[in-house]
């Protein structure tokens, strides 16, 4: 861990990734685009919890495990999610999210 | 100690035979799933014979009076420690002679049905129904309790609706299966309520403990009196209401004759020999109770039972419909079974008249059924139901003739046979009580002779009808049990009742008594001459005599207008003032408040289904908005 880096900085980080990530997510309608504003918001949340437990309780590992579930969960939902994505390719012929909108009223 | 733990399967045996042929019959060849309920019936009939010889001959008995057995109890609903609702059962010499009576008659009519209803579409569904009947009719005599009673009593009404329908597409048979099913259901209603009075102020279902002499029935004295009857007796006359309508006794007979609508060995069973004397088993069964805690009920069951059977016989006189005649005689000798129960006493000499009735229903058994089989051997020769398309049978029927005319002769009291015995019995006993009844009944054993003689000679007698092709005599399948039948109608007279079936469970002395023996012979005698005369060729004496006496004829002819007076009743009064208003009530109101509430919901529903959208990031800006929103309130706001 870096020394000398005030908690602050990596909160901040995070946050910014966060909002990033919901940006993205509200407002790419590239389906792929979209899966990849999911990963910046899981990964900053994933920055946040290394930055507790490293400043909060330096000897425990609790939210280094939390990040490692994360980041495995993190990749099996991209497997399905890409699935997902190449089915819709197959059945609508496009990737754009405003045009797969069957499931309604 | 004789151990009657078998007698179970008489009960299981037909159960399973119904299940079977219900579930599996369409896939089983149809003769084989005939062959089968026959069997099932034929190895009943063997244990019942084998329970009723155990139980007569070789069970001990306490101070010379037969014992009742309960031979297997499960206790079923347990309501209290006491009232509780069991499925078991119970031998006393009534039941055991009901069985006799039930099996026999089923088992005849089963090996009848194999020839008569040969190629009928819906064979197996038949002997299904006969299956299911015979359960629910041993069940039914068996009972321990008298719930259970009422509910085997039901599944016969059902088994009977059944089968009186069995020709589904014709709707006069849907609405005969209809009728008897809702009239009987009605008075059945009648059953229930007198049951629930009567356990709660006995506080037991139980028939050995309602029945005995020192039970919780016969001396309650509790209770309030309503129109100057204790409670026991209107229960009591609730409980007969039961029996009034299973038995088709005035004025719940309407169903009776309709019911004729079905196949005719169910006529036989059902609606001749078993289903329809439960209202006289129901009444003997509770006898001792009717005995002591409740004469008046006993006067009731007297009165309406000489009443049906007057009005039962002049009716018969006029119907030309060989079945009706047939049902119509039905009926009025229920009405003579009735009648004798209501005049009897308990115990010894005084149960005379509850002897007779046990009596006569074992020989109106046998040679109703064999009437019933006979007219069935008829209708399958001439393809009619009508005595006017008949004529001159005897020739080309000569077994069906026999036989009929053996079943004629015993039910019109002729000595040696078996009616003779029975009749004289009851008229004994109707004499010794109530010279009215004795009236009565002795002027209908006068008619019984002329309408069964009547139809007697002009099927058998007379000229030849236009057939379509040349009468036939029956199969064996169908006359061995006609000869069977007849038979037992001979020699059924020489079973001593009077030390195997009485009130109390112990013999008495009876003999014959010449006072009551030599009128009633001559009375029938008379009614047979009389029928000679007018039908033995055809005359124009029953035109001229219809002619002259117009009026009553014809009420006569149209069974007294009840039917009618039903229909008026429920038509235009019930219908009108009473359905109407409630069917209405029930489509405006209670329908009206569901449709409102559904309508209230669609129209909401209908307005919030455009959130909906299918736009994926318009959900997930709601969702974030919304996520974003309960972060500021929980973390600034809540406090």
């Amino acid at each position: 861990m870096i020394t000398g880096v005030p908690v602050q900085y990596f909160l901040i980080l995070a946050t910014l990734m966060f909002f990033a990530g919901i940006y993205g997510f509200l407002t790419r309608r590239n389906l792929i685009t979209m899966l990849m504003a999911v990963e910046l918001i899981l990964n900053s949340v994933n920055i946040n919890f290394m930055a507790f437990n490293r400043f909060l309780y330096p000897h425990k590992m609790e939210g280094m495990f939390f990040s490692l579930f994360v980041i495995a969960v993190a990749a099996s939902e991209a497997a399905v999610a890409i699935a997902i994505i190449i089915n819709i390719y197959r059945r609508f012929a496009t990737i754009n999210v405003e045009n797969v909108n069957e499931m309604k009223f | 100690m004789v151990n009657f733990g078998y007698t179970i399967w008489i009960l299981l045996l037909p159960f399973l035979m119904f299940l079977l042929l219900g579930l599996a019959g369409h896939k089983l060849k149809p003769k084989l799933s005939g062959l089968l309920g026959t069997t099932g019936l034929g190895i009943i009939t063997f244990l019942s014979y084998l329970a009723a010889y155990q139980y007569f001959f070789t069970s001990e008995k306490v101070d010379g009076a037969f014992q009742k057995i309960t031979a297997f109890n499960g206790v079923w609903l347990k309501l209290t420690e006491n009232l509780h609702i069991d499925l078991g059962i119970l031998l006393d010499p009534i039941s055991v002679m009901m069985l006799i009576v039930v099996t026999t008659v089923s088992f005849m009519v089963h090996i009848y049905s194999l020839g008569y209803m040969k190629g009928e579409k819906g064979f197996e569904r038949f002997f299904a129904f006969l299956s299911l009947f015979s359960f629910s009719m041993l069940g039914l005599v068996v009972a321990t309790n008298i719930f259970q009673m009422y509910i085997f009593w039901e599944l016969v009404g059902v088994s009977s609706y059944l089968l009186i329908g069995f020709y589904y597409t014709k709707p006069s048979a849907v609405r005969a299966s209809k009728k008897a099913f809702i009239v009987t259901r009605f008075a059945d209603m009648g059953f229930l309520i007198g049951i629930l009075i009567l356990s709660f102020n006995t506080k037991t279902f139980d028939f050995v403990t309602l029945t005995s002499l020192t039970g919780p029935a016969i001396t309650y004295t509790g209770g309030v009196a309503f129109m100057g009857l204790s409670v026991m007796t209107w229960s009591m006359i609730l409980v007969y209401m039961g029996g009034v309508g299973k038995s088709a006794m005035f004025p719940f007979h309407i169903w009776l004759p309709d019911a004729m609508e079905g196949p005719t060995p169910v006529s036989a069973l059902i609606h001749a020999a078993t289903m329809v004397v439960a209202g006289v088993y129901l009444v003997a069964r509770m006898f001792p109770i009717y005995a002591f805690a409740a004469p008046e009920a006993l006067e009731v069951v007297a009165y309406v039972g000489a009443f049906s059977s007057l009005l039962a016989a002049i009716i018969a006189c006029t119907q030309t419909d060989i079945k009706r005649v047939l049902a119509y005689s039905t009926m009025s000798q229920i009405g003579y079974m009735m009648m004798a129960l209501g005049v009897s006493g308990y115990g010894g000499h005084n149960g005379l008249g509850f002897m007779a009735s046990m009596f006569h229903l074992f020989t109106h058994a046998m040679f109703k059924a064999l009437l019933f089989l006979g007219a069935g051997a008829i209708i399958h020769a001439v393809h009619s139901n009508h005595m006017t398309e008949m004529g001159g049978l005897r020739k080309y029927l000569p077994i069906t003739h026999i036989t009929f005319l053996i079943a004629c002769l015993t039910i019109a009291g002729i000595p040696p046979l078996s009616g003779f015995f029975s009749k004289d019995e009851i008229l004994t006993a109707a004499l010794h009580h109530n010279k009215l009844l004795f009236a009565v009944e002795y002027a209908v054993a006068g008619i019984t002779a002329f309408y069964m003689f009547r139809l007697y000679f002009s099927v058998f007698w007379g000229s030849d009808r236009h057939y379509h092709h040349t009468p036939h005599e029956a199969p064996a399948t169908m006359t061995v049990p006609l000869i069977i039948l007849a038979i037992g109608s001979v020699f059924s007279g020489l079973i001593p009742f009077n030390e195997l079936v009485t009130s109390d469970s112990m013999g008495f002395e009876a003999h014959l008594e010449m006072a009551v023996a030599i009128p009633s012979v001559l009375i029938g005698l008379l009614g047979i001459g009389l029928a000679f005369i007018m039908y033995k060729k055809e005359t124009a004496i029953p035109d001229r005599l219809a002619t002259t006496f117009k009026y009553s004829y014809r009420w006569a002819y149209n069974k007294f207008y009840v039917d009618e007076v039903y229909l008026f009743v429920t038509k235009n009064i019930i219908f009108r003032y009473i359905s109407a208003p409630i069917a209405w009530f029930d489509r405006h109101i209670v329908d009206g408040t569901m449709n409102g509430i559904a309508f209230v919901t669609q129209l909401a529903s209908f307005r919030i289904r455009r959130f909906q959208s299918g736009q994926l990031q318009k959900y997930g800006f709601v969702f974030i908005t919304g996520a974003i929103m309960l972060a500021i309130l929980f973390i600034y706001l809540w406090k």
